[in-house]
């Protein structure tokens, strides 16, 4: 294979983690300041998709690309204050169960609604196209895609590291009790992370809906890929779970690259494997005191 | 004391006449009971990536169960089907043993799965009742795998790859020619890459590349890069389920303008697809713009009750359906013994095409015309459902239907006794 060629497959694998970054980030951060292990963050991806096909008709790609990402945040506002705001001091085994069982209610909702064959969707004209970047040709909409993921990402950051909220929630997720203690109410912060992790997770479904298939299951086939990259990643370390996701989408896309692809997923929880063995909190896992 | 006799006496009689009428009537209680219903089971995956076409094919059996009902049953008797999701291999074998012990059914239809046909095929085996499969592809299934007991509506790969073969071959896209092949990494796939690759030595092309897509493999940016790069003549898909709809619309998306011909196919599959996206030649064992009198009428029917047009899924399950109806209708018995022999002789069934199919006694393979469809471009779409056109009937009506099934030399099936 040529250098070229081992080129593009680096860094359309680089790209490819990014799809999973969207998911994986939101993941995190409602499990490390709640503690709970979000199953159910893969249906909110599925109705991200399912309401881009729904608004589209009247709002175009543009319009759905605002209002999914909004109507699925206030859906998780909303389950975060019915469902999650429980089970914040239980044992994380209970939200696991709740999030597994709301994964399948989405999921056969979704299957009620709109049926189980997948319903189509395409790129809009406008987003449609190749680039050329010297010798590498890629889908115009992948760029697009990679530059809204980008900034997504760059937002949450300065979001978490740059301003008072943020430093709340960072504050909250090390020491819920002395957030307390200083008087500050970690409620409203809970549900401010789950609609931004949420939402985040709805806007996947809107960016991949041209591109997946779109069928009610399309949430468990991203959530296994997305919790590996948080545990290769490590809880609360906001860099290890970007890493980790280039990592996997880098990993898969070599493995396709030199000729090895029925073992590109393998690969993928051999990696998974490996960092557990050597750095169990994961590879930027910081320690976190309540969770140890 | 003489009363206490007669009581007795009384007693006896009336305890013997009861008795009596008991043993005559106990049995034909339980004749009734069991001529109130015939009982059908339908295994099909209804979740996984399988799973939406497993929905049609229980929409199209639960429409043939309708209308086999209005027209009187099976035998004078009303059809129950007893539906269930089969999920994976192990899964399917369990709710089989249970359909057949617990339920008592008459037969089995259904699957897509060609790994989960073949657990569901050693139960039917051991319990000697028949399976007929309406949705695996594998030649394996008819060949080193094939059972007494098992029936397949389904067509195996082999006349997958001979249906489009033909149209290839028409368009020069064989001989000479290098292929890049994308194969569903499960029994289906590496049999059909196995069926496929005798096609292209037997006629003359080549393998530019061919790789294993895992089944859980939703992005395919990898490999267009690799078909981009390899240039081939035709880009071969041998994926399944949901894996064909991602590759369709994510090759619309890199813009690549090279012939592709499928050799597995599922109308549901293009549809999600969509306009513009679907491009293609592709084998089909029927679809929905099939013009004669039966496939219209199975298509008026099915859409009035779905709001949707069927495709070939529905088919195979509506039709297996309506295969056993017409024979336990002939046989005036539901003995899977008695109905394994009726297929073996040869019995033609109307299969809703120009002409009846029948199975093979050799491997029981449904030996039926099959289809080649071609996306249509964009331009020349009118509606969602209708977007590609149809290749007359294969083979053509001067052929013996079995040209396009596997040879003996290709694939032999002994029947384990």
């Amino acid at each position: 294979m040529s250098a070229v060629l081992l080129a593009q497959q680096i860094l359309n694998g680089l790209l490819d983690g990014v799809y999973y970054l969207l998911i994986a980030l939101g993941l995190s951060l409602i499990f490390s300041l709640g503690g709970i292990v979000n199953l159910a963050h893969g249906a909110f991806y599925a109705i991200g998709a399912y309401l881009t096909l729904v608004l589209s008709p009247y709002l175009g790609f543009g319009g759905s690309f605002v209002a999914a990402p909004v109507v699925v945040a206030l859906l998780g506002v909303v389950i975060e204050r019915t469902l999650f705001s429980r089970f914040y001091r239980s044992d994380p085994i209970l939200s696991l169960l709740m999030t597994f069982g709301l994964a399948m209610v989405a999921e056969q909702a979704l299957r009620m609604i709109f049926g189980a064959p997948p319903l189509s969707y395409s790129i809009p004209q406008w987003l449609r196209g190749q680039v050329q970047l010297g010798s590498f040709i890629y889908s115009f909409y992948r760029v697009v895609l990679l530059g809204i993921a980008a900034a997504c990402i760059a937002g949450l950051w300065l979001l978490l590291q740059r301003s008072s909220f943020g430093r709340v929630v960072r504050a909250g997720v090390q020491n819920p009790d002395m957030v307390g203690a200083l008087g500050i109410s970690l409620q409203p912060y809970m549900s401010a992370v789950a609609a931004l992790g949420i939402g985040l997770a709805g806007l996947a479904g809107v960016l991949l809906a041209p591109i997946y298939s779109i069928h009610p299951a399309m949430g468990q086939e991203i959530i296994t890929p997305a919790f590996v990259v948080v545990v290769i990643g490590g809880l609360g370390s906001f860099w290890g779970v970007v890493a980790a996701a280039l990592l996997v989408g880098l990993v898969k896309g070599v493995m396709v690259g030199i000729g090895y692809s029925a073992a590109s997923t393998a690969a993928i929880y051999l990696l998974m494997l490996l960092v557990l063995l050597f750095r169990p909190r994961g590879l930027f896992g910081e320690r976190i005191t309540r969770f140890e | 004391m003489s009363n206490n006799q007669v009581t007795r006496r009384r007693l006896l009689k009336t305890a013997g006449g009861i008795a009596l009428l008991s043993g005559i009537s106990a049995p034909a209680v339980l004749r009734a009971q069991t001529a109130e219903v015939i009982k059908i089971g339908h295994l099909t995956p209804r979740t996984g990536f399988l799973g939406p076409l497993g929905e049609y094919a229980v929409m199209a059996a639960d429409l043939a169960v309708e209308e086999i009902n209005a027209a009187g049953g099976m035998a004078g008797r009303k059809v129950e089907l007893l539906k269930e999701d089969s999920v994976n291999p192990q899964t399917a074998s369990t709710k089989a043993e249970r359909l057949i012990e617990r339920d008592k059914v008459a037969c089995i239809i259904g699957e897509i799965s060609s790994a989960s046909c073949l657990t569901i095929a050693q139960v039917a085996s051991r319990t000697k009742t028949l399976y007929i499969n309406t949705g695996g592809n594998s030649d394996a299934l008819r060949g080193k795998d094939c059972q007494r007991y098992m029936f397949h509506v389904e067509s195996q790969n082999s006349m997958y790859v001979k249906t489009v073969g033909r149209s290839l071959l028409r368009d020069g896209l064989v001989k000479g020619k290098k292929w890049y092949s994308l194969t569903a990494d499960y029994a289906f796939g590496h049999d059909l890459l196995k069926v496929s690759k005798r096609f292209m030595e037997a006629n003359g092309g080549q393998f530019a590349g061919d790789d294993l897509v895992p089944t859980d493999a939703a992005d395919f940016s990898a490999y267009l890069l690799k078909i981009r790069e390899a240039k081939p003549d035709l880009v071969a898909i041998n994926l399944a389920g949901n894996q064909t709809t991602n590759f369709l619309k994510q090759y619309a998306e890199f813009g690549l303008t090279i012939p592709v011909g499928g050799f597995g196919f599922d109308t549901a599959l293009a549809w999600a697809a969509g306009k513009g996206n679907f491009v293609g030649t592709w084998p089909v064992v029927w679809h929905h713009l099939i013009d004669t009198p039966g496939s219209k009428a199975f298509v008026a029917a099915f859409t009035k009750k779905y709001n949707k047009p069927p495709e070939n899924q529905a088919w195979g399950d509506y039709i297996a359906l309506k295969i056993v109806a017409q024979t336990i209708n002939e046989l005036k018995s539901a003995e899977s013994p008695k109905i394994i022999e009726h297929f073996e002789k040869g019995a033609k069934f109307d299969l809703l095409k120009t002409r009846p199919g029948y199975f093979r006694g050799s491997d029981h393979q449904l030996m039926h015309e099959m289809y080649t469809v071609t996306a249509l471009p964009a331009d020349k779409i009118k509606n969602q459902w209708d977007i590609y056109s149809s290749s007359p009937a294969v083979p053509g009506p001067s052929e013996e239907l079995e040209v396009i099934a596997a040879t003996k030399e290709e694939n032999s099936c002994t029947f384990p006794s």
